[in-house]
């Protein structure tokens, strides 16, 4: 039994929570009133306390539970937010993260000294209660409050193997006041079909306490998904009702194990006598009737319950690779029977084919919204990022974030991380002033940085945007002067004097701080992001802000494409870049002087022949095709010899042996099983240009 | 190389030969996946002329290399014979799948340790590193490849940029 798994499990739910705990503390400190954000804090650090103990990390246990104490404090209304315990939690939550990573790091660092103390210091200011500290005796039976319980703990049989102790559970619950255990082995197989790693004990125990179900449930939290946890008030002290009846009964029934301890417990009361009197009457059949029933109830209501809380469901991201693979393949072979369907000309089988299309498509779409995750976690990252970072350089930031409800491909959020940092960090930075500088330029002296997410057709935009100082145009023209990237005396547009910004081992900060400055980035981060297919484009201006846009597709696994043919092969454009398709002969355009024009519309635009872009040597058709798409705003046309139609593309890697080839981003396998390369109409045209 | 420790380790090394114009090679058996029928290769533009193109192998995308082309004996004329030896190599330090043309798969036999050599140091067009070993048998010699070497990314990819660029210039 490895505990290691269990342990990475911790981890992993840890470093989740830590997440949620580090993005409340943050908009606690904006709103340091709002209790509902008190109590998930709270939450948020009993969890990982609970748990962490559990799974051996006594270490940070011992660290939240000063914290914790604090909040527990702030809850009650006895201890008011202010920054410092913010700031020492943050400090706290990345000690901890520290800590999962290496379970040997002991709660001494001198930070985490400091914070216990902090922590200590402020809860002491008020009186502290421990949570569930064993009750005295005499104190239970003056409480006001009393309360009996009947606890039905049965843990599921796999309980050992997720590495929690019943037993301590269990001693646990006995521990928060009067209590009479009775452990159940009915259900104990025989000694031949029992496998001894499993539990198959269960537990039944008689509480009276001054505490609520609620803490009573407290004790389970952490083993209450897997295990059957059953509480009821037997008996509140208030007087009989006749529901208690059929609990004594039942108790009763139960009760070759613990009928003494019940009735020593209930004997101040009549009605269990005149229970064990009807016991004695009523048959075996009716008691187990009147079982049956009962259990019948709590079956219903246990799978009621079970079904509010399966709302959602964690899965490796694995397994949702393989869905989409194999969808993936679905979709190719769908337009394989499509296309044999049109072909047989079978009124029947186009019925049939129509319909799997139609469902093919749902499941491609549903399949791919299972992986869409809201970007708003991500966004939620960068508000400690700026806030510790605009605190290291003096400088007052606010992060405001709009459409984190933004959905996108996971794999696409995970590789957006890094860029994004990166141009954050380049905002706080190079982009916004110093308060001083703001005040002088007449700005509001705290400076703003905007991140924002929307749709656009099949694609995302995020914008971070500041309103900051600009970039500086002379300046980075100055630069690439001075490096040798761009000629002396050449005039260049806005958009290409930022374009070099992008170049490698280019900066304009005068001195290299730890933030920025050193150069190695911006050309990282565009790599980055057309490594995602997606765009990156800058617009600034001076004393006003910069705004970096990012374009992505939703997704990476599937497109829709337009698939064209050039010499006998099939090719693959992107579809969400064409703009329209035309008829075009080479015989008629050859006057137009060599150069590669044509005129649609009263618009003149560029072509290239993927004829010999690509070095096809066949002849050409008389008549071909011309593509034209649109790519930052211009429009240009690629001349292919037929335009087939429009095609659900499933992007494979053409893996490392072709990662040099520029002018393909990858391929695809048609529905006659051949392959169709995709065409990146992206890296031609810059390599064009 | 690690091939080549790995052939002197073991008593017996199964290997699967096959013909490359009048020569025989062969691969150790443990990186063959399977052998294919030549069918239709997409040839993807800018790339080596011994890459011959890609191939559909159950959904997945597989390049194909012309080891005739690659090993500079002329290109491989395709006939019924003609196969696709679809081989695992280690790229990077990474598992990957690719193609090699073959003129025909003949069988797969058994060679006692003692019976392969190292590769000359002269006598075969070959570069040497891609030769795991020699095996003598009856009927001559069996020329055993490294195919980790011979696809390795720098064998593949160099020639590829060299190939490219002229390309490039003559459509700007």
């Amino acid at each position: 039994m490895s505990t290691d798994v269990h342990q990475d499990v911790f981890i992993q739910e840890a470093t989740e929570l830590l997440q949620e705990l580090e993005q409340s503390l943050l908009e606690l400190e904006d709103n340091s009133e709002d209790m509902e954000l008190v109590a998930r804090v709270f939450r948020a650090m009993h969890t990982i306390k609970g748990s962490g103990a559990m799974f051996g990390f006594e270490n940070i246990a011992a660290l939240v539970h000063s914290i914790e104490t604090s909040y527990d404090l702030v809850r009650n209304g006895k201890l008011g937010i202010t920054k410092p315990m913010l700031d020492y939690s943050l400090k706290a939550c990345d000690i901890i993260k520290e800590m999962l990573t290496d379970p040997s790091m002991k709660a001494d660092s001198p930070l985490a000294l400091k914070i216990s103390a902090f922590f200590t210091e402020t809860g002491g200011q008020a009186p502290v209660k421990k949570q569930r500290e064993p009750v005295n005796k005499e104190e239970l039976l003056t409480s006001q409050n009393l309360t009996t319980f009947r606890i039905t703990f049965k843990p599921s049989a796999d309980i050992l193997l997720f590495g929690s102790n019943p037993e301590l559970l269990v001693k646990e619950v006995a521990s928060l006041g009067e209590a009479s255990v009775s452990a159940l082995t009915t259900d104990m197989p025989l000694l031949d079909s029992m496998e001894p790693e499993k539990c198959y004990t269960y537990w039944e125990i008689i509480l009276t306490t001054n505490k609520t179900e609620n803490d009573i449930r407290d004790v389970f939290i952490f083993v209450q998904d897997e295990s059957e946890i059953n509480i009821s008030v037997i008996d509140d002290f208030t007087g009989g009702s006749d529901s208690l009846k059929k609990i004594g009964e039942i108790l009763l029934e139960k009760g070759d194990i613990s009928h003494e301890e019940l009735t020593s417990l209930m004997d101040s009361r009549k009605l269990i006598g005149e229970v064990m009197v009807e016991k004695g009457i009523v048959s075996q059949d009716a008691l187990d009737a009147a079982l049956k029933e009962q259990q019948h109830v709590r079956n219903v209501r246990e799978q009621k319950a079970a079904a509010e809380n399966i709302s959602s469901v964690r899965v490796p991201s694995e397994k949702l690779d393989f869905l989409v693979d194999l969808v993936g393949e679905l979709v190719t072979v769908q337009a394989r029977l499509s296309q044999i369907a049109v072909k047989e000309n079978n009124q029947e089988m186009l019925k049939v084919a129509e319909e799997v299309e139609r469902l093919v498509w749902e499941l491609r779409d549903n399949t791919m919204s299972i992986r869409m995750l809201e970007i708003g976690s991500t966004f939620s990252k960068f508000k400690r990022l700026v806030r510790d970072l605009s605190a290291e350089l003096g400088k007052e930031i606010e992060l405001v974030t709009h459409g984190g409800e933004t959905e996108i491909d996971k794999t696409v959020i995970e590789k957006l991380g890094d860029p994004l940092v990166h141009l954050i960090r380049n905002s706080i930075d190079h982009g916004i002033e110093t308060p001083q500088e703001r005040v002088a330029a007449g700005k509001d002296h705290k400076g703003h940085i905007t991140l924002s997410a929307t749709h656009s057709g099949g694609s995302v935009l995020i914008e971070i945007a500041d309103d900051g100082n600009g970039i500086n145009r002379d300046a980075v023209l100055k630069k690439a002067k001075a490096k040798g990237l761009v000629p002396e005396n050449s005039e260049l547009s806005d958009k290409e004097v930022f374009d070099l910004i992008f170049a490698p081992g280019f900066s304009t900060a005068e001195k290299v701080s730890s933030v920025s400055g050193r150069g190695v980035g911006m050309d990282v981060v565009r790599r980055n992001i057309e490594s995602l297919r997606g765009t990156i484009d800058i617009s600034s201006v001076q004393g006003k802000g910069t705004t970096i846009t990012l374009k992505l597709p939703l997704t990476l696994a599937i497109i829709d494409g337009l698939l064209v043919v050039i010499g006998g092969q099939f090719f693959i454009i992107p579809l969400s870049i064409v703009n329209e398709c035309i008829e075009f002969n080479e015989a008629a355009h050859k006057s137009s002087s060599g150069r590669r024009i044509i005129m649609v519309r009263n618009e003149l635009i560029p072509y290239v022949h993927l004829r010999s872009f690509f070095d096809i040597r066949e002849e050409a058709p008389e008549i071909q095709q011309i593509v034209i798409i649109e790519i930052e705003k211009r429009r240009i046309g690629f001349v292919v010899d037929n335009v087939v139609g429009d095609h659900q593309t499933v992007i494979k890697s053409l893996g490392k042996a072709f990662r040099d080839i520029e002018c393909i981003s990858g391929a695809t396998v048609l529905g006659d099983g051949s392959v169709a390369l995709i065409v990146d109409v992206q890296k031609i045209y810059t390599g064009i240009e | 190389m690690e091939q080549n420790t790995a052939l002197k380790g073991s008593t017996v090394c199964q290997v699967l030969t096959f013909r490359l114009a009048e020569e025989v090679y062969g691969v150790d058996i443990m990186s063959v996946r399977e052998v294919l029928d030549f069918s239709s290769v997409t040839k993807v533009p800018h790339t080596p002329d011994f890459m011959v193109g890609v191939i559909n192998l159950r959904g997945n995308v597989v390049p194909v290399v012309d080891l005739k082309k690659k090993f500079r004996m002329g290109a491989t004329e395709r006939s019924v014979n003609t196969c696709i030896i679809i081989v695992e190599v280690q790229i990077d330090g990474e598992s990957t799948i690719l193609g090699a043309l073959a003129d025909s798969v003949q069988e797969v036999v058994e060679f006692e340790d003692n019976v392969i050599e190292d590769a000359p140091k002269i006598g075969t067009q070959l570069n040497t590193a891609f030769i795991a070993g020699m095996a003598k048998r009856e009927s001559g010699f069996v020329i055993i490849l490294n195919v980790n070497a011979v696809f390795s990314m720098g064998e593949l990819s160099v020639i590829s940029q060299t190939q490219q660029l002229p390309a490039e210039e003559n459509h700007e």
